[in-house]
């Protein structure tokens, strides 16, 4: 069984006691020392999934990019295009190297013009905090960069029943709030908040960001609102689910949005570019050299890494995340695959589980849509 | 120390399997609360021969996959069919319904080097 380290290594949040307290078994994610499981990661996916669940994000980063020349340099960092959202508008958006490989991905806020919310993952923090400062010097207005992650906590409830949970705590609406739409300054719990209509499992819901002082409060009040937390176990067999890349796996440094089926996020006809245009539009003149596929496998369960063959054609993929699906409870994974195979659903592959050859058929993304 | 229920009456190994006087054998309470909810077993046939202290199959949770490591020598012989579909025996009933297999061997079933009694087992460091 493997052993857990200490605490002390690693970085905690506002609700890392609450946690510990509440028996939640821990472990490190993203440099943070994170509730994994409270009671179990199939009762805490199904719960989110015929309900509601709320999980501590707090690990994840924060920046404000405000100024004179934000809008400019909001473009020109990512491969989608922030400018063009309305004011209280998301998007979710690659974030490339010259190269066209993947700095991060991230979800971009528009709070008004030159005002922008970037949201990213907690264990590239440092390092997006250098790429965004650098490209922001290189702009004539240098629009200010703010990392705030340390001053603001995020909790994400989720579900069908999530919308209302929220709605029943909020003073003023939040139903009304649309898709990929954020609302500043509600108070929910008495505690402000910025109310966010996004989030990662798949299902309706919100993300509510606010003051790191606040979210213990905030965290009370909806679990005495019956409100049951969910660990980061769940939180990714649900993002899997619903086909949700995770940085580290679907995406990273040498994996292209392209590759990685994330070409809707690619705005080519954005004026003035953006950073990896170039090296991005080689690819696609060319065909990126692998492609992301679903995967359903029988009799084994693919984890990241395996190694993914076909028979009759050369080279290799790679399983970049794989689980047992608690919704469809079968073995499920997403890989990398030689775009060469040019494989299409139904076709049959093969992935080295422990060397052993298990059988996984190629199967439509994502595993799981909610009921509209 | 390994927590959860240690019934007396077995033995068990350091990578906490249990294996009973008749040579039916599972993983621990303790060995089940820390994997999670079991998704997947992958268990030898029936006839397979098993070497004391090597893996003959593997047990996986949702997150995380971990090795069976047999506690005696000798053959499979049987096998718990009911985990197939419904492998959350293992969590729900470790010491019962959880059974994994069992193994015909001539390795004496009591403590020693490699099986440790209750007690014993108790007082593994984790």
């Amino acid at each position: 069984m493997p052993e857990e380290s200490t605490a002390s290594r690693w970085r905690t949040t506002p609700l890392t006691a609450w946690h510990e307290a509440a028996g939640a078994r821990m472990g490190e994610f993203g440099g943070f020392w994170m509730p994994i499981l409270y009671e179990g990661i199939l009762e805490e996916h199904r719960r989110v999934r015929a309900a509601v669940g709320m999980f501590d994000v707090s690990h994840m980063a924060e920046f404000l990019v405000e100024g004179d020349g934000a809008d400019a340099l909001v473009d020109r960092l990512v491969t989608n295009w922030p400018s063009r959202l309305e004011d209280g508008q998301a998007l979710y958006t690659p974030m490339c190297r010259q190269d066209g490989g993947t700095q991060d991905d991230l979800l971009v806020y528009r709070r008004g013009a030159n005002r922008y919310l970037l949201v990213t993952n907690a264990g590239n923090r440092d390092e997006d905090r250098g790429w965004i400062e650098s490209v922001a010097a290189q702009r004539p207005d240098r629009p200010a960069v703010r990392d705030v992650s340390d001053e603001v906590a995020l909790i994400a409830v989720q579900g069908p029943s999530a919308v209302a949970a929220v709605e029943s705590l909020a003073h003023g609406p939040v139903a009304d709030i649309g898709y990929y739409h954020f609302r500043e300054g509600v108070s929910v719990a008495d505690v402000p908040a910025l109310v966010s209509r996004t989030g990662y499992t798949g299902e309706d819901g919100f993300e509510l960001y606010v003051a790191a002082t606040d979210a213990p409060a905030l965290w009370a009040a909806l679990a005495r609102h019956g409100v049951k937390p969910v660990g980061l176990g769940a939180r990714d067999t649900l993002r899997l689910e619903a086909r949700l890349p995770l940085y580290g796996h679907e995406l990273a440094r040498d994996v292209s949005p392209l590759e990685a089926a994330l070409g809707s996020f690619v705005k080519w006809e954005k004026p003035g570019g953006f950073i990896g245009r170039e090296a991005l539009a080689a690819q696609r003149a060319a065909g990126p050299a692998r492609r992301l596929v679903g995967l359903e496998a029988v009799g084994g369960i693919p984890r990241a890494g395996y190694a993914v063959t076909r028979a009759g054609a050369a080279g290799e993929g790679v399983v970049t995340s794989g689980t047992h699906s608690p919704t469809l409870e079968v073995p499920i994974a997403m890989a990398l695959v030689p775009r060469a195979w040019g494989v299409k659903v139904g076709d049959a592959v093969s992935v080295a589980v422990r060397g052993r050859p298990v059988p996984a058929k190629v199967v439509k993304l994502p595993f799981y849509r909610r009921p509209s | 120390m390994a927590s959860g229920k240690v019934p007396e009456g077995r033995w068990y190994t350091a990578e906490h399997e249990w294996i009973a006087g008749d040579g039916t054998v599972g993983i621990t309470d303790h060995a089940q609360d820390a994997l999670g909810d079991v998704v997947f077993l992958d268990l030898p046939e029936v006839g397979r021969h098993v070497e004391r202290g090597t893996v003959f199959g593997v047990v996986e949770s949702v997150k995380s996959v971990s090795d069976l490591f047999s506690p005696v020598t000798g053959t499979v012989a049987a096998v718990n069919d009911q985990l197939k579909d419904r492998p959350e025996l293992v969590n729900q009933d470790p010491y019962g319904e959880g059974w994994l297999v069992r193994l015909d061997t001539e390795d004496p079933i009591a403590s020693g080097p490699v099986l440790l009694d209750a007690a014993g087992y108790r007082a593994l460091p984790d």
